[in-house]
């Protein structure tokens, strides 16, 4: 069969591209970890691949605003293939800095041909930097990484996190427009504050989906939890424990699998 | 080229974080009269291009389109507002200024080419303000003078950075012919920091050359001469009047820390005081190196740039260890004044503690963090004494293969320079570090500080590894202290090396010769090539922005030779640089202190004073501090540095395991304890290697493979009576090491940390030493945390508890230190060690913990709240000494070697059985009702306690 396979785009300050590759070796594919210079001098590089994830880090020290400096060397260099991606139909995750690069270069929310307008993503409420657990509740059905319904336990670890809207209408098109993936919840499912809500992110959103489902930024790192000793009190919990973070690459994988390699080969 | 002036504010409906933080800080200083303050980011570019294409530059790339609005050109203060006061603080000329970097890279990616950018911080402050305040507000809050400049109001541009191109001019310091005062006068007035006796056989030196030195000359042998460098107190020759009875050492070091660590000769041990960290086995193709520093002296200055580069330059040890390991774990272990000290208690020339403290965690945080190193274990002290001289301890884990643990440097290889560029930052480091502070410490030494900036070592990191796996160089060694004097002079010890210090890459011009040198600036490693892999080294740092340039090649002659421009400035043999340093005698004295132990009153219940101990601040929660630190990052965490059902209880060590391929872990450990140096500095010394190694066992690290690191901070130790508490100290690291089976691997020291206020008094931190330990975990699924676990479960304490209260926290709180400390039964205490190890190992375990600050009911109150879950105990159970009467002693005694642990009650029997002959007891149960009940011998409740009070006593001190 063929493989699955899956870039990790890599820059200065990007730091959690070595889980990331195991994590997606782990759900079934051939990951590789990729500087950001070779796809600039080499656009062609990203059709062999299935799944783009952009990882979690500081890219270039998060210097002017977190995923800035990374966001615009996307817009400026590689957003026609970073476009072609996503038109045929391929998968591309960001996480936490990957996420911030995703929103800062327009493509997440997205549709709008890599304008950012409408949303980005600032500074905690805390003012600091935050390493913690927290839970996740999917509002979405049509995104391809997330099971619907399923609420995940998962850390973030960032200073820059908290989702903000333009407007009001934006905010409520991204609603309506099913772009909220992921909303931070107790354990229960319910919204509510610090510490619930890490950030203080409006309504308590977590993550985005664009409009076809196979593009998806968060901040948690779904990575730092597909082992049952990576939860923060497994040592209380069975030997059964099941690590939520690893079914997010295993369902990219499959879809893949399912989608993309059939179409191909067919 | 036209300078353009942008200016990026926050929209006027969301919070100004940054603003409202300096806000708080203002309120907190006391003064009222603030309103508001607004904060903006201020860019200045000089580039050519035109109006509109500033517009996309301020649009697109400054400000966020949805939280920020900018303004281009110099703003004036809110209109119909007259009580602004405007303040912008601008980095000093030559400082690095990361963000300016990023913003000159992502202009060319929008297809311009600035010729320079700059930036600065703009601060807004409404209200009615005195000039005074305003001065004391850009001083404690919005600037630090060390690398800072305050611009006030309307005024004009900061002046231009531009420097003056350095031409050559060969400068010597004329020393042949200098009597006595003269040579104490060069060294003094030159920042040398030599005394006579290394000055005259400095002269002897050159006499026999027949000539005078260069100025290179000197700042290279004061540089590898310097105490920080070279280690010489602790490998002097010493004469100890130990209460009358002399003892003699020919070289400290060698005779107790050293001769552990040859004595026990473990075939586990790869590289021990040999390399920038130590190196042990692993496994079967691993090893593992560990490393920790003190960046006392600049984290003083500059708290936030030096705990900074603290843990940046920590992290290069590792990674120039071997040909270079790859880092996988930060410790750090702070020691501050109290941060509630009132502003006139502090004194002139010193930062407020809670300033330090900020300043420091914040530090660590934002290097750390963008290195992608969890940060997974430390701690934090306060005292008084530490005000002037705050210590920070920064440490780092690497792991690398076994076969790359040693380097392989030949004459004929090229010296390369990789990473940051060459600044005038940090001249003088190495041999400021080796001094006394001052008041006048933060003008005179504040080219001593280095600036730091993560993702250039973060890049030049990615690259070497890379590099290595490639084989593409001979040896590594990092750019520490002493700049390139330090890391050449060490490579090229054996063989020889010359350099052409106009090859070295610069921030910006102007920098002479000497300068280049001994900078430390940060972010730079030397590595060895051979001529034939030139080309592919110089590839591959390309391919990811990192500039590899050759300044030299190692020789075969033994000499250091310096060259500018094709001329010689320096000549040095090797052989005097390194091995010349006079090796000296020191007297040391120690005498046991008179002390006595406090008469306190008896009480029926303790529960107050279990609280006031949760909230001391040594002991209550560090969460504050932890949440900042990504301590998961790599994605390696097993033990997490907080625990529990609530992820919030202190756990005694941190496991991470390093191969995501194998169940092997590695556990991280820290102990200190400086309040018990101030009655004896040796059973200090045994005390923090014992709850070293207590925390290892508590998470199921092995026994027989524990590795110790010492870090000695000490005050000035040419005063016999403080070298005499050093000498105490290091002969408890032999015995300890020797107890334990345990081989220190690496040390560091950091002596004279003692301040001359302007009064002319001197404080003088007490006798500090920390104590690292890692120790390798065989199954990670076996890792047992401190959190009470299940109702019904058996509590036991392991280990003897004395009337031990010396030192205590118990006796802190009360105003006293007591006079019995707690000591170590050097015996008994690795058998408790290894029978808990194996009763871990083999699954009897639910949850166990040690006692340390606060004795026995701080820890079971935090079992208690980490769990979820209550107890009942009670002390008729508790294995005890027969002077050990006194409740209070029972429960807040420090005596070693304790472990409380939780077991099932289906494990009682073998638990039991695994213990037998050691002093343990069953002192409790663990109970589903949530309360701390502790009853003393006659049935009495002493401490009863909710434990949501418990927790929220111990949370609060630090709810920052």
């Amino acid at each position: 069969m063929e493989q699955v396979r899956a870039i990790i785009l890599r820059a200065a300050g990007i730091n959690t591209d070595l889980e990331t590759q195991y994590t997606l070796e782990l759900a079934g594919a051939k990951a590789d970890r990729v500087h950001i210079n070779r796809l600039i001098e080499d656009k062609g590089l990203l059709d062999q691949y299935h799944i783009a994830i952009f990882p979690g880090g500081f890219s270039y020290g998060d210097d002017v605003a977190a995923g800035k400096i990374m966001a615009n060397q996307v817009v400026h260099h590689l957003a026609e293939p970073v476009q072609k991606f996503i038109d045929d139909g391929k998968l591309v995750l960001g996480i936490c800095n990957g996420f911030q690069v995703l929103v800062k270069a327009g493509i997440l929310p997205g549709g709008t041909n890599f304008r950012q307008e409408d949303v980005t993503i600032t500074n905690n409420d805390s003012g600091k930097y935050e390493d913690r657990w927290v839970y996740l509740q999917p509002q979405t059905d049509r995104c391809v990484f997330i099971e619907p319904g399923k609420r995940i336990y998962v850390p973030i670890a960032h200073g820059e996190g908290k989702l903000v809207a333009k407007s009001p209408e934006a905010l409520e098109r991204l609603k309506s427009e099913g772009h909220v993936a992921f909303k931070y919840v107790d354990a229960n499912g319910q919204e509510g504050p610090f510490p619930i809500n890490p950030n203080g992110s409006t309504e308590s959103i977590a993550g985005l989906t664009d409009k076809t489902g196979r593009v998806l930024g968060l901040m948690p790192h779904p990575e730092r939890y597909i082992r049952r000793t990576q939860h923060p009190h497994w040592s209380r919990l069975g030997k059964d424990l099941r690590p939520d973070g690893i079914e997010m690459f295993r369902r990219a994988v499959k879809y893949v699998r399912e989608n993309l390699l059939a179409s191909c080969s067919a | 080229m036209r300078q353009w002036r942008f200016e990026v504010f926050n929209r006027p409906s969301l919070p100004d974080v940054a603003g409202n933080g300096v806000l708080a800080d203002i309120r907190e200083l006391g003064i009222t009269t603030v309103e508001v303050v607004q904060s903006a980011r201020v860019f200045l570019i000089e580039a050519d291009f035109d109006e509109t294409f500033a517009e996309r530059v301020a649009r697109e790339l400054l400000a966020d389109p949805v939280c920020e609005q900018y303004h281009i050109g110099r703003s004036g203060p809110p209109a119909g507002l007259a009580k602004a006061t405007l303040i912008e603080v601008h980095l000093k000329s030559g400082v690095t200024d990361p963000v300016a970097e990023s913003v000159m890279a992502a202009i060319k990616d929008m297809g311009a080419t600035p010729a320079g950018v700059r930036t600065a911080r703009k601060y807004i402050l409404l209200g009615e303000i005195k000039p005074s305040q305003v001065e004391t507000i850009a001083r404690k809050i919005l600037a630090n003078d060390v690398i800072e400049d305050v611009v006030l109001g309307d005024q004009a541009e900061p002046p231009s950075p531009h420097l003056k191109p350095y031409e050559l001019n060969l400068v010597h310091w004329p020393i042949r012919d200098l009597d006595d005062a003269g040579l104490e006068a060069l060294s003094k007035g030159r920042d040398l920091f030599l005394n006579l006796v290394e000055m005259k056989t400095i002269q002897e030196y050159f006499r026999t050359l027949g000539r005078e030195p260069t100025d290179i000359e000197l700042e290279s042998i004061a540089q590898t001469w310097s105490e920080h460098c070279v280690h010489k107190t602790l490998k002097s020759q010493v004469d100890m009047d130990h209460e009358g009875q002399q003892i003699h050492f020919d070289n400290l070091l060698k005779e107790t820390v050293f001769k552990a660590t040859k004595q026990l000769d473990k075939p586990w041990c790869i590289s021990v005081f040999a390399d920038n960290a130590g190196v042990v086995e692993f496994d079967e193709e691993s090893a593992v190196c560990f490393k920790v520093e003190t960046h006392n002296h600049p984290s003083a200055l500059d708290p936030y740039g030096g705990a900074a580069t603290g843990i940046g330059g920590v992290i290069r040890d590792p990674m120039g260890t071997g040909m270079g390991a790859r880092p996988i774990a930060n410790t750090d272990i702070f020691c501050f004044g109290r941060p509630d000290k009132r502003l006139d208690e502090v004194p002139k020339g010193v930062l407020h503690p809670r300033r330090i403290m900020r300043g420091v965690v914040s530090g660590v945080r934002d290097y750390g963090n963008r290195m992608g190193i969890p940060t997974v274990n430390g701690a934090i002290y306060f005292d008084d004494r530490y005000m002037a001289n705050p210590l920070v301890y920064c440490g780092n884990i690497g792991v690398m293969d076994k076969s790359k643990a040693f380097k392989h440097q030949q004459s004929g290889n090229l010296i390369v320079v990789v990473g940051g560029r060459t600044g005038r930052d940090g001249i003088h480091g190495a041999t400021f570090s080796s001094g006394q502070m001052t008041h006048e410490h933060e003008t005179i030494f504040s080219h001593a500080v280095q600036i730091g900036n993560a993702i250039t070592e973060k890049k030049t990191l990615d690259v070497l590894l890379q590099a290595n796996e490639a084989g593409l160089y001979e040896a590594i060694t990092d750019c520490g202290a002493g700049g390139l004097s330090s890391a050449v002079g060490e490579m090229g010890e054996k063989l020889g090396a010359e350099v052409d210090l106009d090859k070295v890459p610069l921030k910006y011009t102007g920098l002479s010769y000497t300068e280049i040198w001994i900078s430390e600036a940060q972010e730079r490693m030397v590595i060895a090539v051979k001529p034939e892999n030139l080309e592919a080294v110089q590839k591959i740092f390309a391919s990811e922005n990192v500039e590899a340039t050759v300044i030299g090649r190692f020789t075969d002659d033994k000499k250091l030779r310096l060259r500018y421009n094709g001329r010689q400035v320096g000549e040095l043999d090797m052989e005097f640089l390194h091995d010349g340093v006079p090796k000296y005698r020191r007297r040391a004295s120690w005498k046991n202190p008179k002390l006595s132990e406090p008469t306190l009153p008896k009480k029926d219940n303790y529960t107050d004073d279990l609280l006031g101990l949760l909230s001391s601040y040594n002991i209550a929660s560090k969460e504050w501090v932890i949440r900042q630190y990504d301590h998961e990052v790599q994605g390696g965490s097993v033990v997490k540095p907080l625990v529990g059902v609530a992820n919030d209880g202190p756990s005694d060590a941190a496991v991470v395991q390093p191969k995501y391929t194998s169940q092997k872990g590695l556990a991280i450990s820290c102990g200190m304890n400086p309040l018990y140096g101030d009655i004896d500095p040796y059973w200090m010394a045994l005390a923090g290697i014992d709850e070293a190694v207590r925390n290892l066992i508590c998470v199921g690290g092995r026994v027989d493979r524990i590795a110790l690191l010492d870090n000695f901070c000490w005050a000035r130790c040419t005063d016999p009576e403080v070298l005499g508490s050093l000498v105490r100290a290091a002969q408890a690291c032999y015995d300890g090491a020797i107890a334990y089976q345990a081989p220190f691997i690496s040390g560091k020291d950091s002596l004279n940390n003692e301040f001359v206020c302007e009064d002319g008094s001197l404080i003088r931190i007490p006798p500090t030493l920390l104590v690292s330990a890692m120790s390798i975990v065989d199954d990670i699924d076996k890792c047992v945390t401190m959190d009470l676990k299940r109702a019904g479960n058996l509590l036991f304490v392991v280990g003897r508890t004395c009337n031990e209260l010396g030192g205590s926290h118990y006796y802190k709180e009360n105003g006293h230190t007591g006079a019995n400390v707690p000591k170590l039964d050097l015996k008994l205490a690795p058998q408790i060690a290894a029978r808990i190890a194996s009763a871990i190992a083999d699954g009897l375990v639910a949850g166990c913990h040690d006692c340390s600050e606060g004795g026995l009911a701080v820890a079971l109150a935090e079992m208690a709240f980490a769990g979820g879950l209550g107890i009942e105990a009670n002390l008729r159970r508790l294995p005890r000494s027969k002077d050990c009467s006194r409740t209070d002693a029972q429960l807040f005694s420090e005596s070693n070697s304790r472990y409380i642990v939780e077991v099932t009650p289906e494990n009682f029997d073998a638990f039991a059985k695994r213990m037998l002959n050691l002093p343990f007891g069953q002192i409790g149960t663990v109970t589903g009702t949530p309360r701390l009940l502790v009853k003393d011998d006659d049935g009495r409740k002493v401490i009863d306690a909710e434990i949501g009070v418990l927790k929220e006593a111990w949370q609060r001190t630090f709810a920052w």
